[in-house]
């Protein structure tokens, strides 16, 4: 059973992320996850678009597709239905995912093919250097929303829930044993896992919103996070729940029918 | 048989196992055949959805190992573009039904027309080369499918099967053979690089996953280790320079035509529908003096067939396009070239052809 650090590809050190990015943070845990699966490195690939955070297939030991922006569901689809026995997961980004990408991810969830899907949800576009995207908060600077955000944003894990992905669940950076625990549900649950994970950009984000130090944005995110226990039952009492919070855990978990399981 | 139908029969008996795809016309039969047959032969259908979708779960499927394709036409077929290019920095090999209907955008989705022929060659961005097929009849369907595939798996690279409404929807008669020689993966062998090549081998072996290679495949510009590399000039250049090269200097190899009236001054190069119209006038007329190319592949471009007419004063080019190929027969002879475009979404009559050929004739004077 290979151990994380062999889960890492380690002649591609070091990595392009940011001192401080989350998506180191992300992809430990998802290897820690691979390899508390006892997974085998050969028998898993891993794909992704293109962002900071597709960036993170290339840095495991395991086959990996890094494709073009937006269709990594699409390639993981071809993949996972022409070679059933692969573990596959797919890393994203927010804008790769939910706005170039996002027929592909309502489609993957309604298949509710065999894999793991985590999105490193960093609220902005990092790697073309910080522009809105359809995550990031009203009233947010970005480099195309200078006057801060006008747009309504998409709630990503609602629109797993929604679109019929067999488990749905939303960590934070902050949450690291959480988020290790549910990339690992995720894993084990048959049909697509949608794994959810705010990340802190400091880069891009955090210098358009005062948040420069990559602990500041980390605290926001964990002052932000609201459990999803507590915010339905605060909505059930009829509370108001301010919208610049987010709700974590574990949105649902459930049978569905599933496409690419293993023969 | 129908022409797609003939094109699925082909794609099977070539080892095809996944089909990603989105119906349009006049495609759609390709991938309705492929629905019912793949569950048979222990493949896979899969209706994605939109193009973008299905030539990313062809490349996607390819690199578990598996022969993959998928069936569109102009709409569907400026989808793909991008993921064209993807395939080809990837060395993916993927096979794309194209059955040509009249463009730009909707245009005439019932109707013939040849005019995705560069878009095939040069649609997707950046320098790199790929192999066009071209049947004139149902029987070339099936055939050249199947080369189509053996081509994807020898280099590596998009293959195209440039049909169209004409020959897609044709009903003709068939000789299926019992087997065809079929080309199959050529498996990295251990100990070497990803994308480790040499200048007699340009084509690398294929680190299939799941078998211990390791592989990072990325669309990004990589080194021999398929490891991102995008800012070193030479491994742009070397990368690209290959990528055009392993097609193009074997372009005389890859050549499929065939050729009538070598000694003739007038002659037509035709692929696809056209090609019927000059076999029916040379058939009508057996005492014209008619020269003709077919090409079976028309990229890479075979240039060397136009040598093979040392007689020619013109080559007539038909095409149900504005002049696509014909422009790139004028790149490489100092003689006459005639565009003769067809549009609105019919064949080429002989007596286009004819009217062609006669007022060829009197410029150039002298007897028949
Ligand atoms: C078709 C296409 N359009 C635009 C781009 C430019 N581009 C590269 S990454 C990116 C945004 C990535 O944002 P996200 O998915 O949130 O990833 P992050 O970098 O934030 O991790 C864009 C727009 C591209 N590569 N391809
Ligand atoms: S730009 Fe942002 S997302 Fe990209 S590596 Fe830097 S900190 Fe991470
Ligand atoms: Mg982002």
């Amino acid at each position: 059973m290979p151990s994380v650090s062999e889960w890492y590809r380690a002649d591609r050190m070091p990595h392009i992320f940011c001192t401080g990015c989350g998506n180191g943070t992300v992809l430990n845990c998802t290897l820690q996850a691979a390899s508390d699966m006892g997974w085998e490195i050969d028998d898993t690939v891993f794909v992704s678009g293109i962002g900071c955070s597709s960036r993170a297939s290339g840095y495991t030991a395991a086959d990996s597709l890094h494709t073009t922006h937006g269709r990594a569901l699409a390639f993981a689809t071809g993949v996972k239905m022409a070679h059933p026995e692969f573990n596959v997961v797919v890393f994203t980004g927010d804008g790769d995912l939910s706005a170039i990408g996002g027929n592909h991810f309502i489609h993957a969830c309604r298949r509710n093919i065999d894999m793991t899907v985590i999105c490193m949800n960093n609220m902005i576009y990092g790697m073309t250097g910080g522009q809105g995207s359809p995550c990031t908060p009203r009233g947010a600077f970005s480099t195309t929303t200078p006057y801060g955000a006008q747009e309504p944003t998409f709630d990503l894990a609602e629109l797993a829930v929604a679109a019929g992905a067999n488990y749905v669940s939303r960590w934070t950076t902050y949450h690291v044993k959480q988020l290790t625990d549910s990339i690992k549900t995720g894993m084990e649950t048959p049909g697509l896992s949608f794994i959810e994970t705010m990340s802190q950009c400091p880069t891009s984000y955090g210098r358009k919103n005062k948040l420069r130090q990559p602990l500041d944005m980390i605290e926001y995110l964990r002052d932000h996070s609201i459990l999803i226990s507590k915010k339905r039952r605060l909505e059930a009492e009829g509370k108001v729940i301010p919208d610049t919070t987010f709700a974590v855990g574990e949105f649902v978990r459930r049978s569905r029918p599933v496409m690419g399981l293993k023969r | 048989m129908q022409g797609n139908i003939a094109c699925a029969e082909g794609a099977l008996a070539a080892g095809c196992r996944f089909f990603g795809g989105y119906p349009i016309t006049p495609s759609t039969e390709v991938a309705e055949h492929m629905a019912k047959m793949m569950p048979k032969v222990g493949g896979v259908f899969i209706q994605m959805e939109d193009e973008i979708a299905s030539i990313s779960s062809i490349i996607g499927a390819s690199w578990t190992g598996v022969k993959a394709m998928t069936a569109t036409s102009g709409p569907g077929f400026s989808l793909m573009m991008e993921n064209i290019g993807y395939a080809a920095i990837t060395e993916t090999p993927i096979v794309i039904i194209n059955v040509q209907r009249g463009g730009p955008s909707t245009g005439q989705p019932t109707m013939s027309a040849q005019g995705d022929m560069m878009q095939c060659r040069f649609g997707s961005h950046g320098d790199f080369s790929i192999i066009a097929l071209t049947p004139s009849t149902v029987q070339e369907m099936y055939e050249l499918t199947v080369k189509a595939f053996n081509l994807a798996e020898e280099f590596r690279c998009p293959v195209f099967l440039m049909s169209d409404e004409t020959i897609g929807h044709m009903r003709e008669r068939i000789e299926i053979p019992d087997s065809v020689d079929v080309v199959n993966r050529k498996e990295l062998e251990k100990g070497k690089l990803p994308y480790e090549t040499d200048a007699d081998n340009p084509v690398p072996g294929f680190p299939t996953f799941g078998h211990g290679h390791r592989v990072h495949v990325t669309g990004l510009t990589h080194d021999a280790r398929g490891y991102p590399d995008t800012t070193n000039h030479k491994t742009h250049s070397d990368l690209v320079r290959r990528l055009v090269g392993k097609v193009e200097s074997k372009r005389h190899e890859i050549a499929d035509y065939d050729i009538a009236g070598t000694d003739a001054e007038i002659v037509f190069l035709t692929y696809g529908p056209a090609t019927r119209t000059v076999r029916q006038i040379m058939k009508d007329s057996p005492d014209l003096k008619i020269g003709h190319i077919n090409l079976r592949i028309v990229w890479p471009f075979p240039e060397n067939v136009l040598k093979e007419f040392p007689n020619a004063k013109v080559f007539i080019v038909p095409e149900m396009n504005m002049g696509q190929i014909g422009r790139e027969v004028a790149r490489h002879t100092p003689v006459k070239v005639v565009y003769l475009p067809k549009l609105g979404g019919d064949m080429h009559t002989p007596q286009d052809l004819m009217e062609a050929y006669d007022r060829e004739k009197a410029l150039i004077g002298g007897g028949n």
